[in-house]
């Protein structure tokens, strides 16, 4: 039988690259000029839609809650493989904490159709919470299997997946719809395709029309028109497109507030330079030892 | 001042056993509850787990809800997240305190999500204030302050929950300090009988393992660390020699398990570990802040990397810019001959 999976991605500025270029005089990150880019984990949660897809037919539908810009992600998922992309882009979806971008999340979900999998990544890489998938999938009352490394079998409407825990895994086995997040160890994700960058390269979403160019509303109308024979358009749904009260989404439907946040600092010691040479080190151990560092 | 509800932590167990970051949690729960003048509970879930309860009193719980039940042997989302869900709409406690392990990240967020309530992640600290919330103009007394990483661990984030209790959080294990057991503590001990519908049964856990002897670089005394600047897995063993020789545990960065030298397990990190050994030598690591922050706290760290502009240098107490190659061995054979040129 075939699967409709719905994937949810996030774009997110590259915190696991650090380079002295976006470090500021005081040792601290300027966040702004980390560049975007796809949330890592999330790239494994696709290659797990694409390859039940490859196996058992079906279809891909992509995701993402964000800015404008952030159709740069979905433009990739197309470049991979997927079907349908979809992106929610409102600034009153903005400064949304996990719950209301959860709910804002499955609203869409909920809009979007039947559906047998919902793949997230394990975690992304500027909140590393892994809170959203969890939270969908309550929201949706399915099941939710987190932290998978692996699919084991999938027999019509029922799944058996390995589990990774601490230490060791399990092996789960729960019915659809489901909600799995996907470790970044599960597989490796595929490159994009060059005939479908050829294809989709001048994808995009109204809201990229939007913000592009100073426009009026006829013309963007008639741009997306275009687009959308062409089969072009990306989907931006606001929140009058998903029936949700926007009292319940963005930073008015979170119960969680940043009170403060403190640039991390490097901790400057007293270093003791040691050379890489016999006698130095000699003179370190010794000094470890009689320390009672080492024994 | 109105009574606020008691200070919950959601404790785990492993066949019987206690996990080690539920005593922690225990033990900052007690410090939190006599903050907030109020009692601390703890739920406990599984089955032929009578003995727990023991345990949990002996660090300083007032009260352990039990559920144990065939059907609670081993977690699984739903039904555990049926249990809390029930107890928590008619207790009403004030702050739920959960490990940030496999469990707790995948239990609390669904619990939140139903309840509905706020929750914070992988919390590294819990203190109680006055939050002065300026959009709606009121000041929220004795609140939870939740400490946490973010932003990749570059930025340490104070996150305050406006709803209604519970103010919900995981903590990372290892980052809070047990307190000493008493076994003169007695508590309250409540009973909860359970009741589950085929819906809530519908996962299975077919085949658990987990290996006997789990790393334990928590409690190492010397971690002897590589990252990317290792060059390969080959070239690892020149960390396992290390620490072979000095006695010590072998970790890596983040960088060094994504290039698949060193297994997951052994990362340290904010994502991995956070450890706080006598000694960490750490060998061709940058030092990202992801990686500071699961090791800063090492009594002494020397570096080793070849790059003397590495921002690790900046947190070493011995910085060694050198190629890892050549030092390591020196430092193996100048460690050998201990016993002759030393005693």
């Amino acid at each position: 039988m075939e699967y409709t999976s719905i994937v949810l991605i996030k774009q997110v500025p590259d915190t696991k690259n650090i380079t002295g270029d976006v470090m500021k005089e005081d040792g601290t990150v300027n966040r702004a000029s980390l560049p975007a880019i796809f949330n890592p984990d999330d790239l494994n949660a696709l290659e797990m839609s694409l390859s039940i897809r490859e196996i058992f037919g079906g279809t891909v539908k992509v995701i993402t809650m964000g800015p404008p810009w952030s159709s740069e992600i979905l433009r990739e998922s197309l470049y991979r493989g997927a079907d349908d992309v979809i992106q929610l882009s409102d600034k009153r979806f903005a400064g949304a904490d996990t719950l209301a971008t959860a709910y804002t999340l499955s609203k869409a979900i909920k809009k979007s159709g039947k559906f047998d999998f919902i793949f997230c990544g394990r975690q992304a890489i500027d909140g590393d919470t892994a809170q959203v998938g969890p939270q969908v999938a309550a929201k949706l009352d399915i099941p939710q299997v987190t932290f998978v490394e692996k699919i084991e079998q999938i027999d019509n409407y029922s799944i058996t997946v390995r589990r990774s825990i601490e230490g060791g895994y399990e092996i789960i086995e729960t019915n659809l719809p489901v909600l799995l997040t996907i470790m970044g160890t599960a597989n490796e994700p595929r490159y994009p395709s060059c005939k479908l960058m050829m294809k989709y390269k001048k994808a995009k979403s109204i809201a990229e029309i939007e913000r592009e160019n100073n426009l009026s509303d006829e013309k963007i109308k008639n741009l997306s028109k275009e687009l959308e024979r062409k089969k072009l358009l990306i989907k931006t749904w606001k929140v009058e497109d998903i029936d949700i009260d926007s009292s319940d989404c963005g930073s008015n439907g979170s119960p969680t507030r940043v009170a403060k946040a403190e640039n991390v600092q490097l901790i400057s010691s007293e270093i003791k330079k040691v050379e890489p040479n016999i006698k130095d080190i000699r003179g370190l151990i010794t000094e470890l030892v009689s320390d009672h560092i080492l024994g | 001042m109105e009574n606020k509800g008691e200070v919950w932590v959601i404790a785990e167990q492993d066949e019987g056993k206690l996990a080690e970051i539920s005593i922690e949690l225990v033990s900052k729960g007690r410090e939190l509850a006599d903050r907030l003048n109020t009692s601390l509970g703890s739920v406990v879930l599984g089955h032929n787990i009578k003995h727990v309860p023991e345990e949990l009193f002996k660090y300083g719980c007032d009260v352990v809800y039990l559920a144990d039940h065939p059907n609670l042997e081993y977690y699984t989302v739903l039904p555990y997240t049926k249990v809390i869900y029930n107890l928590s709409k008619k207790q009403k406690p004030e702050i739920i305190l959960f490990g940030a392990t496999t469990t707790g990240r995948d239990l609390a967020p669904r619990l939140a999500s139903i309840l509905p309530a706020g929750l914070t992640a992988d919390c590294t600290d819990l203190k109680i204030g006055d939050y002065n919330d300026a959009r709606l103009k009121r000041i929220l007394k004795d609140t939870l302050f939740q400490i946490r990483p973010a932003f990749g661990g570059n930025v340490i984030a104070t996150i305050v929950n406006t709803w209604d209790p519970p103010k919900m959080v995981t903590v990372r294990e290892g980052v809070m300090k047990i307190s000493a057991p008493d076994s003169n503590r007695k508590g309250k001990l409540v009973d909860i009988n359970p009741e589950f519908s085929e819906k809530d049964l519908i996962t299975k856990v077919i085949k658990r393992t987990k290996s006997e002897k789990r790393v334990n670089l928590k409690n190492a005394r010397i971690i002897v660390s590589g990252g990317f600047g290792v060059g390969s897995k080959d070239n690892f063993r020149l960390i396992y020699e290390l620490a072979h020789t000095l006695g010590g545990d072998v970790a890596g960065s983040r960088a060094a398990v994504d290039a698949g030298f060193i297994e997951s397990e052994r990362q340290v990190g904010q994502t991995g570990t956070t450890v706080r050994p006598k000694l960490y030598i750490a060998c061709g690591i940058s030092g990202a802040v992801q990686h500071r922050a699961g090791m800063a706290e090492s009594h002494k760290i020397i570096a080793i990397n070849k790059d003397p502009k590495a921002p690790i240098f900046k947190i070493a107490h011995y910085g060694i810019a050198g190629d890892l190659n050549q030092v390591i061995p020196m430092m193996i054979k100048v460690y050998k001959e201990k016993g002759t040129h030393f005693l």
